[in-house]
């Protein structure tokens, strides 16, 4: 009896040292979170021994895990400072895989249009400058529109995330004012306006408070039909997000050799100017030679194959100037 | 000593006074015989007393128990050494100003925590402030003047109130409180009472007194209970003897239940007022997240625990982090201070003498 229970036993451990998957772990931003997880579940269809795990905790964590070498990759809304880099155990490659939009949101009663921002207006609602839709800013720029006299009501991001970075990075580019009275970061001190956790949270209380408008992601705004607004590039012209005018934010701007740039307000004529990347964080010397492998494999896919799958989850693929740096970039730095 | 089972059952038993069991000199007569040991240790007692068989056991089970009683005690050490030694860094870059600093800055490396503490303090105050009367109200219907079918129905109800999980109460507070308050309510408050100024500003709905109000909602059932055991246990002949001196019902209740049961009811306040100084999940949905200190409670507040939850998992930076983990401290701080003076309240009103008249 003891000795068939030993032999079951052996059986199931030498079953499971045959199936011999590989595990990679990864950890970090929010956003891309759908997108990743249908990649790494394509993939694992793919190559069945290849199993990629991955935690959506937050950039800060994800950054945190991966300078540790706790993760085998991590991923983040907002690139690393040079500090962080510096202070990292284990040497890092920015991969951008995707591109996401950040858009102005609004709940203003009797306009269900599309309104018209500039940087100029966008900066005084949130510096709590312009403090009702009724003001002369907004109507100049939408004659056609007749607003009510509401008092405005400004939601913000109360937990830290890359697309309060997005956005403030964008404010700080237009406004010097806000460059020096709030500055840029995922968690910052907001002059005026409620916070919501999460970008459903936002988009929770935008729909709730009327007058009010908050920023939020594009997707969000598509899926829960909350009107948003255009908003004018450097190149003058209105855009409205999308993911065509996404992806063209990213053409627009000359990309670094380690990817970590900013592409908002890019000059290019049709981008949207509040655009950013997502990264990916890949160790360039990984101990362990095999996963160091399996990820490199699995970056040329997401490159190629990947980029098919982004739209139909309403992210913006990457421009194809990028993919061919990356691509170079990646056969070059990751061993 | 004498009475035991095991006495009867030891060999080692040394009562000089009682008959061995039998008459053949045995290993039990020769121990009778021998001289008192005096027992030093519970050990010692435990071998002298306990037959060879549980002695292990049994000294096994004492040391368990102590163990078990210490490790408390040692987990709630831990915690506060942890905390403390996380929060070291912001401890030395702001060391006491940072209780009551009033700026929250990640950007530029400036933290305070007072805007969390004060959010912390009000709203719980408030939901006491509503919650308290409400609930010793249910407890005293229940157990002095409701029909007697009626009494199961409605302690079951009250008691529903608190296994309903917190995200419900702030998806709730959202979509159902926050719009009665900002169309009906916060209106009327204004201009009722706005002259306080505790009822001023922009109303949005959420903000302090929503939060207010779904903790004291989540914090009812916890009274409430408690005041109607302790109300239960108040002796029928208190009631009785109080009636008999010619009191009206409600002054029976007052100086004959109530009056016997404050202790318990302010043992129940305290339970309470720890549930809502730590909810998280409700309170941070309709707060309004704004790290500002107001006098007007329709302004949007923060507290402390929403501040960890929010904010930990994407804190770049070690201060930032250090300064959250300074917030679950004063979060620790402020929650031992509180429970403190409740006991203090409670030792000063009872003066230290039990606090039931002895039936």
């Amino acid at each position: 009896m003891i000795r068939a229970f030993k032999v079951v036993l052996c059986v199931l451990l030498l079953a499971c040292c045959a199936l011999a998957q590989t595990q990679l772990n990864g950890a970090g931003a929010t956003f891309p979170y759908p997108i990743y997880s249908k990649w790494f579940n394509e993939y694992h269809n793919l190559h069945s021994d290849i199993q990629i795990n991955y935690q959506s905790i937050g950039s800060g964590g994800g950054i945190r895990q991966v300078t540790a070498g706790t993760v085998d990759f991590g991923a983040s809304d907002g690139p690393m400072t040079d500090e962080q880099l510096a202070q990292s155990k284990v040497k890092l490659l920015h991969v951008p895989t995707v591109l996401g939009a950040v858009v102005p949101a609004y709940n203003i009663p009797g306009v269900s249009g599309e309104v018209k921002f500039t940087p100029d207006i966008l900066a005084g609602i949130f510096l709590g400058k312009i403090t009702n839709w009724s003001d002369a800013s907004i109507a100049k720029v939408n004659p056609d529109i007749k607003f009510p006299s509401q008092a405005i009501t400004v939601a913000h991001r109360s937990d830290g995330s890359g697309t309060t970075y997005i956005w403030t990075d964008y404010l700080s580019k237009i406004s010097p004012d806000w460059r020096d009275t709030v500055g840029k970061g995922t968690s910052v001190k907001w002059p005026v306006g409620v916070g919501g956790k999460g970008n459903e949270g936002v988009a929770g209380l935008i729909r709730q408070l009327p007058g009010s408008i908050g920023y939020i992601e594009l997707i969000y705004a598509l899926q829960n039909k909350i009107n948003y607004g255009s908003v004018r590039n450097s190149s003058g012209q209105f855009i409205k997000a999308s993911l065509e005018s996404t992806t063209a934010a990213a053409a627009g701007v000359k990309v670094p050799a380690d990817f970590r740039v900013s592409i908002t307000n890019s000059p290019a004529k049709t981008a949207y100017p509040i655009a950013s990347f997502t990264w990916l964080l890949i160790p360039t010397n990984p101990t362990d030679q095999n996963k160091g492998k399996i990820l490199k494999d699995f970056l040329f896919w997401m490159l190629d194959q990947g980029q098919s799958m982004t739209e139909a989850l309403s992210y913006a693929p990457l421009p194809k100037a990028v993919v061919e740096l990356e691509k170079a970039a990646i056969t070059k730095q990751v061993h | 000593m004498s009475g035991t089972v095991n006495e009867m059952n030891s060999p080692d038993s040394f009562n000089p006074s009682e008959k061995p069991a039998t008459a053949i000199p045995t290993l039990a007569q020769t121990a009778t015989q021998r001289k008192a040991i005096s027992a030093s240790s519970v050990l010692e007692r435990i071998r002298q007393t306990h037959p060879r068989s549980s002695r292990m056991p049994d000294a096994a089970f004492a040391v368990l128990i102590v163990l078990t009683a210490i490790s408390v005690f040692a987990i709630v050490a831990f915690v506060l050494w942890e905390l403390v030694d996380k929060s070291k860094l912001s401890l030395h870059q702001f060391g006491l100003a940072f209780f009551y600093g009033h700026d929250w800055d990640p950007v530029n490396g400036d933290f305070g925590a007072m805007p969390f503490i004060y959010g912390t303090l009000v709203s719980s105050a408030l939901a006491l402030f509503i919650a308290v009367p409400l609930s010793i109200g249910v407890a005293v219907y229940v157990t002095e003047m409701c029909p007697i079918r009626l009494r199961a129905i409605i302690s079951f109800l009250v008691e529903l109130l608190a296994a309903i999980p917190s995200v419900i109460y702030g998806l709730w507070g959202i979509f159902v409180l926050a719009p009665l308050l900002r169309e009906y309510v916060e209106p009327f408050l204004a201009k009722s009472l706005g002259w306080t100024g505790f009822f001023g500003g922009p109303m949005y709905g959420i903000g302090m007194l929503a939060a207010g109000i779904i903790l004291s909602i989540m914090v009812v059932p916890i009274i409430a209970s408690i005041t109607r055991e302790v109300l239960t246990a108040v002796p029928q002949s208190q009631r009785e003897a109080v009636l008999a001196l010619g009191a009206t019902r409600w002054e029976m209740i007052r100086m004959g239940v109530l009056r016997n049961a404050r202790i318990g009811i302010l043992g129940g306040i305290i339970l309470g007022l720890g549930r809502a100084l730590g909810e998280t999940m409700a309170v941070t949905m309709v707060i309004g997240n704004r790290p500002e200190v107001s006098k007007s409670l329709f302004a949007p507040g923060y507290t402390m625990a929403s501040a960890i939850a929010n904010q930990f998992t994407e804190a770049t930076g070690d201060l930032y982090l250090s300064a959250l983990v300074e917030i679950g401290l004063a979060l620790f701080l402020v929650t031992l201070i509180v429970n403190a003076l409740a006991r203090l309240l409670v030792w000063s009103i009872t003066g230290g003498r039990a606090g039931r008249a002895r039936a």
